[in-house]
């Protein structure tokens, strides 16, 4: 079972790698045999754009609503919040806080100067801290952005390293290859990085335990999101770096007198790495959340530990400003990952 | 999120089976995963048959013991038998993770059908708001849950299910939509059965028949997901001894009692690939069968 048959069925119009293929004869497509296609790709793109920014708005929505569900009288619960303490409320202090966050007005206008505000960027402001919820994040933002990044940078490098060297070499090394592929795959972030801190920080003192914002630092917490991370995108791309290594293309390169470390690493990978691609959206956003634990395992700073803080003192402005955030980044990276596919497509014609 | 993405590759070709396929084609992966769910009923039902001691012993005599004979896990700051603690938690962990499980794909049966099935202005209505919903990863959303309504039992269970449910409503709605193309339903309304019939007795089974495996998987993660809520100390309080609050718990003594950690979370991951082995080995089952 580590190689397909070629008679399996092969449903190649489902499939990227044809379509990558003939990408790299993409600009002559584009320029002279179809010019209905300069169209039909601005129509798909304003098409998925026109979706993104309704799924945006819902977003939006959403973290508006949430902020109104917090049971209770919204004021008293605030001036509470503040006081970090529960107790009853003189009518002056609640009309105060009621005025300050225009609580007394409509519904449907406080929706619309919320909209209003996110355009502007302006998410609100912090119940407990009494500052911008803007620059709560700006502060925290870099870091978290930084591990997110590395940890996707880290990931692709033992993913392909992996999967290059187990990737069909028989059925022992390829079932030893994808096991672990699934079971670091369902590593819990929380447990993954408890043993990397007790093994390399305490036991072999490679690393310090409280990672900080030291470039140092970084490596356990961002190998703690890289792991999994490797292990499921190595899920599909050893199907598809199996696959490839059936196809003609290999055939023509062997006949050559191609080398299999050089099959592997220019014709293979080429082809088994876009599954891989096409999950990086996602991936940003599996980190970026996946930071909410690491970041407290580490007790590195970031939107993470300011999430759980926030989320702990019932901070909303704070909790749904960073919700909306990520949903933001994950919706525009997918964007991008969907709209690099539909620009590199050539199948794509206005039917 | 694991089993999401992966259950529709799987299911557009056999390749995609291959990784999970070689771990439930191992006997020995299934037999190992289905013993240790019996040891988890008994736990659950009955922890007093597994245990001979109670969670609840304090003995500040044993404290911080590392793993020994008389403590296979070691013990607490107090003294109380890790062990035990581990197998009576089990009740509250598995609970909250079937109980989460549960919320989660009855969600997504109600959204994915009416995405799929619905009236038309419904239907689009429906599957846009799945998509907003997907939008949040499934941790943020049930931290923002959590951030309304506070940290609880309860609230855990529906955190975990609401925060998971988009993904596998998204997979259902796909399902039913691929069904619905099928050949076997084309036949039947050439043949002249109602739309309701046809949505019954053709549809329904055969979209929704995989969705055994899905639950089976889904029980996996989402006791991972609720622990890692009680290791943010967002969910069950520590004097219960479940799995993330026992973790939640031992991470003050992380320098000096390693197994107050290690144990509680290797369990989880056990928990999880087993579930994962379980629902994969049925899965094939289900896809073999459906080809022959």
């Amino acid at each position: 079972m580590t190689r397909i048959s070629p008679s399996s069925p092969a449903p190649s119009e489902l499939r990227a790698p044809a379509g990558v293929e003939a990408a790299a004869g993409g600009a002559a497509v584009l320029s002279t045999v179809r010019p209905r296609r300069g169209r039909a790709v601005a129509l798909t793109l304003l098409k998925k754009a026109g979706a993104a920014v309704v799924v945006l708005w819902g977003a939006a929505t959403v973290a508006f609503f949430a902020q109104l569900a917090l049971p209770g009288d919204r004021a008293t619960t605030i001036l509470n919040i503040r006081a970090g303490q529960v107790q009853l409320r003189t009518p002056a202090e609640l009309e105060q806080i009621r005025a300050q966050y225009g609580l007394t007005r409509p519904v449907i206008l406080q929706y619309i100067d919320y909209l209003r505000g996110l355009i502007a960027g302006d998410f609100g402001t912090s119940y407990q801290q009494y500052r911008p919820v803007t620059a709560i994040i700006g502060e925290q933002l870099g870091s978290t952005v930084t591990l997110s990044l590395t940890a996707i940078a880290l990931a692709w490098v033992i993913m392909v390293v992996w999967v290059t060297l187990t990737a069909g070499r028989g059925p022992r090394v390829g079932a030893l290859g994808s096991t672990v592929d699934v079971v670091t795959a369902g590593l819990p972030a929380y447990w993954l990085g408890i043993i990397l801190l007790l093994v390399f920080g305490l036991g072999l003192r490679w690393f310090p335990i409280i990672s900080g914002s030291s470039p140092n630092g970084i490596v356990l917490p961002a190998l703690t999101l890289a792991i999994p991370l490797a292990g499921f995108m190595a899920q599909s791309v050893r199907t598809e770096f199996e696959r490839s290594l059936d196809q003609p293309f290999v055939l023509s390169a062997r006949m050559r007198g191609m080398g299999e470390w050089g099959i592997r690493l220019r014709h293979v990978l080429r082809h088994a790495v876009i599954p891989a691609v096409t999950l990086s959206g996602w991936a940003l956003g599996a980190t970026l959340s996946g930071a909410v634990i690491v970041e407290s395992i580490f007790s590195r700073p970031g939107i993470g530990s300011v999430l759980v803080t926030a989320v702990n003192s019932q901070d909303l402005p704070v909790v749904t400003g960073i919700v909306t955030l990520v949903a933001v980044v994950y919706v525009a990276a997918n964007l991008i990952v969907d709209v690099v596919y539909t620009v590199i497509d050539p199948r794509l014609e206005l039917s | 999120m694991t089993s999401v993405t992966a259950a529709p590759s799987s299911k557009r070709s056999p390749a995609g089976l291959s990784a999970g396929a070689r771990l439930a084609r191992a006997p020995w992966g299934l037999f190992l995963a289905i013993a240790f769910a019996v040891l988890l009923v008994v736990a659950v039902v009955a922890p007093q048959l597994l245990t001979t001691h109670l969670p609840t012993t304090i003995d500040y005599g044993a404290a911080l013991q590392p793993p020994s004979w008389a403590h296979p896990f070691g013990t607490d700051e107090s003294g109380r038998d890790l062990y035990t603690r581990v197998v009576w938690g089990a009740r509250d962990s598995l609970t909250i993770g079937v109980g989460a499980a549960a919320v989660s794909i009855g969600l997504a049966l109600i959204l994915g059908t009416l995405a799929a099935l619905g009236v038309r202005p419904v239907a689009v209505v429906i599957d846009r708001f799945v998509e907003i919903l997907f939008a949040f990863p499934a941790l943020l959303l049930a931290l923002l849950l959590i951030a309304i309504a506070g940290p609880s039992a309860a609230t855990q269970v529906l955190a975990v299910g609401i925060g998971t449910a988009p993904g596998y409503a998204r997979m259902i709605r796909g399902q039913i939509l691929g069904a619905r193309n099928s050949g076997y339903v084309e036949a039947a309304t050439a043949l002249g059965h109602s739309r309701w019939r046809i949505v019954r007795a053709h549809i329904l089974p055969n979209a929704l028949r995989p969705l055994v495996a899905v639950f089976a998987l889904s029980i996996g993660q989402s006791i991972v997901w609720a622990s890692s809520l009680s290791f943010l100390g967002l969910g069950v309080a520590p004097p219960a001894s479940e799995w993330g609050a026992l973790l939640d718990a031992g991470r003050a003594y992380l320098t000096t009692a390693w197994w107050l950690v290690v144990i509680p979370g290797l369990v989880i991951v056990a928990v999880a690939l087993a579930a994962t082995t379980i629902g994969r080995h049925i899965q094939t089952r289900l896809e073999r069968g459906e080809r022959s």
